[in-house]
């Protein structure tokens, strides 16, 4: 089978036969240490590879075997590397992007699928998966009229297997929390993490947002809600400890802003705060050129930035070094540990998507809320 | 009469109750589950696992910790006070520890001329041990000073817990101790001095119980989420038995295909047997020492893990001390014992028990293998 990559990279023809007998064995694209075999069979004028790799060309021209339908792409994948993508073939001068026929690793969002390509090294983290060793938390919805919005919201609330009303636990506020349940597997994670005792059982109040571009982006009715409605609500209803370093706030993305625009607009409140990929676009000089969305980010990050203080206990930032943000979130890592707060920061190869923040759960959550992992012998 | 069963955990393959039936054990069983702390009388899963046969008669410790402290409210801030205090000491040891074991495993990778790297390992190690010994003295210090300040065990309301639990162990002559968290489980034993009822009891003990009632309580984690995953001493065991460190959930806690994590562990607490629990693994003491059931491991001062295919028995003066309730089962022929022994002695690098003399010993530099033997660590990747 070797000897067939080889054929393809040398952009030797192969047979249908021959491509038929390895895509029994094997799948595309090739991974081989640092370097990656893209493989398209079909009729078309122009196949591309479209990702969201910041760094490369979004788009890379695949080559046609002569007097075949056969198209490849040679391209590095460092090691450890995760990348999304999707074939834009070109027919008859039209232009559809499509999911990699023969590769079988789809990553899922609130836009649909792509295909994954995953670089030597990677592999899916187990905690990630269900796991029927685990004893499994309970979700529950509810619902609260919301004066900051003016309607009703509606919240999921996990509670932790074994949960015991008259035992208090810590909190995790979550921005987009449907989203982290479907795509980053957080029940999983947490019903995981929970049972190996490597994070302390938690309540995790899942916010629903309905505008969340317009909601997220340091909004004050946001911060309102979150501050003066939802934790009020949580802390009647369950039993919360009343203590900033059992007060968790975390969101991805714009999500991001929503939990650092909170929790420094109402210091001291969230001792811990999870920051994933945070859209934290800022300008030194000149205008926001990432349109108009991003007006009111760029706005708050500048004057947060100005003026940032100690806001929080123990802050976990993660973001993706294949990600156009990577710049505005290293560069936030030393500003928030001026302020005296303790700030953890990592970095993965892997692009600005739900799976990236789904892979930082396990070093985030088990540095912000520590389970009794080394004194449970069950 | 003492006596003892060690096993791993029982919560998804339990054999506790096959092996209660086969000592022809059944009626009346105290159970201790502290280590479950307020859940300790949620129970069905525990008597479940102890069987049918069985009247379980749960001691409640936690909970009636719980009263006490209600009842005794200067006996709870002296004991707050003494758990702040056991913190802090154990803040501090680790200061210490994360140092030297660190030194321990740069020496344990380092390749080089036996005769210069060999007494290197040996005096990590033995700095290693200095610590644990000195870390052991000041925490019984610490126990002793509160003993003798608040008598705890003369106290009303400790004394009137002590008679209920007593009138109950009066028709129960085995207790069970499940595991759960070692350090409540510990504490709540010792608060109300539970163990000074084992003496005439057969005790079948599981992971945090199994760890609880040794001579001191090692925590174990190779691989944490955080950190280095550093063993460290928590506390003094009850001392219900000694030269066997139970360390439960092996499977998932331990890196035990890395030879040089095995021995550097092993031969920081020998000369104690370092076993590997996890389902299906089972000690027993007997009249001849312990007695190694399959499934169970045991971890060499050289850097391998030996497996058992069939129990087998390891000479202990301490197994001994707990082996008489069950002297009909447990005595081998004479001949099978002697093959026994005879696969031990030639497959572990670990000298006879009889040989060592106190949990203070430190092993000569000849206890240690050569070099070639130890393979080098793997790079440490983990970030606490």
């Amino acid at each position: 089978m070797k000897s067939l990559i080889h054929r393809l990279q040398q952009h030797i023809p192969v047979s249908d036969a021959e491509i038929d007998e390895f895509l029994q064995i094997h799948a595309f694209p090739w991974v081989e240490e640092n370097t990656v075999l893209f493989f398209y069979r079909g009729d078309a004028e122009q196949v591309r590879l479209r990702h969201w790799i910041f760094g490369l060309p979004s788009s890379q021209d695949f080559f046609r075997i002569p007097s075949t339908r056969h198209w490849v792409l040679q391209a590095d994948i460092p090691h450890q590397s995760r990348i999304e993508y999707k074939f834009e073939v070109v027919q008859r001068g039209h232009s559809h992007w499509i999911r990699d026929p023969l590769n079988k690793h789809l990553a899922y969002d609130p836009f649909g699928a792509n295909s994954v390509c995953q670089g030597a090294g990677y592999l899916t983290p187990e905690w990630t998966l269900e796991d029927t060793e685990s004893r499994a938390g309970t979700l529950e919805d509810i619902e609260i009229d919301s004066q900051a919005y003016g309607g009703k919201r509606h919240l999921t609330v996990y509670l932790p297997a074994r949960f015991r009303p008259r035992r208090r636990y810590p909190l995790l506020i979550v921005h987009d929390g449907p989203d982290y349940k479907r795509y980053s597997s957080l029940k999983f994670v947490l019903d995981n993490l929970i049972h190996r005792n490597e994070v302390a059982p938690l309540i995790v109040a899942l916010q629903h947002p309905v505008q969340r571009l317009q909601e997220y982006p340091d909004h004050p009715a946001q911060a309102q809600f979150t501050v003066h409605e939802v934790l009020p609500l949580l802390q009647e209803r369950y039993p919360i400890h009343d203590l900033p370093q059992m007060r968790g706030l975390m969101g991805a993305s714009f999500g991001g802003v929503a939990t650092l625009s909170t929790a420094w607009r109402h210091p001291e409140v969230f001792g811990r705060l999870l920051l994933q990929s945070g859209s934290f676009a800022f300008t030194d000089i000149g205008e926001n050129k990432r349109g108009p969305l991003f007006d009111p980010v760029v706005d708050f990050m500048n004057r947060f930035r100005k003026n940032p203080g100690k806001f929080s206990e123990k802050v976990f930032v993660t973001c993706g070094m294949y990600e156009s943000l990577i710049y505005e979130n290293r560069s936030i890592v030393p500003l928030l540990q001026k302020t005296g707060m303790e700030v953890e920061y990592r970095e993965s190869r892997d692009g600005h998507n739900w799976i990236n923040w789904r892979d930082h759960l396990r070093d985030a959550l088990t540095w912000l809320f520590p389970g009794p992992l080394w004194m449970i012998y069950e | 009469m003492p006596h003892l069963i060690v096993l791993g955990p029982q919560r998804l393959e339990p054999t506790v109750h096959h092996i209660l039936k086969e000592h022809g054990i059944d009626g009346d069983i105290a159970l201790v589950s502290a280590g479950w702390q307020e859940r300790e009388e949620e129970d069905e899963e525990l008597r479940e696992v102890l069987g049918s046969h069985c009247r379980v008669h749960n001691l409640r410790i936690h909970a009636r910790c719980e009263d006490v402290f209600h009842a005794d409210t200067e006996l709870f801030e002296a004991h707050r006070a003494r758990q702040d205090q056991l913190r802090d000491l154990q803040n501090l040891y680790r200061f210490r520890l994360d140092k030297l074991v660190e030194a321990a495993q740069h020496l344990f990778r380092h390749q080089g001329d036996p005769a210069l790297v060999l007494p290197e390992r040996a005096d990590a190690i033995a700095a290693i041990q200095r610590l644990d010994q000195h870390h052991l003295q000041r925490l019984q210090l610490v126990h002793q000073n509160f003993e003798a300040r608040w008598r705890s065990l003369e106290r009303p309301a400790i004394q009137q817990q002590r008679e209920e639990i007593h009138s109950v162990l009066g028709y129960c002559p085995t207790i069970a101790i499940a595991g759960g968290h070692v350090a409540v489980l510990l504490n709540r034993i010792r608060m109300l001095g539970i163990e000074t009822f084992f003496a005439d009891r057969r005790l079948v003990a599981w992971s945090a119980g199994a760890m609880a009632l040794s001579d001191r309580v090692v925590l174990f984690h190779d691989h944490p989420p955080q950190g280095a995953g550093t063993p460290e001493i928590l506390d003094l065991g009850l001392g219900y038995f000694k030269g066997l460190l139970p360390l439960p959930h092996a499977k998932r806690r331990l890196n035990l295909d890395d030879p040089a994590r095995v021995a550097l562990l092993a031969q920081r607490f020998h000369p104690s047997l370092c076993c590997a629990l996890d389902e299906g693994s089972r000690i027993q003491a007997t009249s001849a020492g312990w007695k190694i059931f399959p499934h169970t491991r045991l971890l060499h001062t050289d850097g391998h893990v030996q497996h058992f295919s069939h129990a087998t028995v390891l000479p202990s003066p301490h197994a001994s001390e707990h082996a008489n309730q069950f002297p009909s089962r447990d005595a081998l022929p004479s001949a099978e014992k002697a093959a026994a022994l005879d696969s031990f002695t030639s497959a572990t690098e670990i000298p006879t028990l009889a040989s060592f003399t106190s949990a203070t010993e430190i092993p000569t530099l000849a206890s240690f293998t050569s070099a070639t033997e130890i393979p080098t660590l793997a790079p440490k990747g983990e970030s606490r």
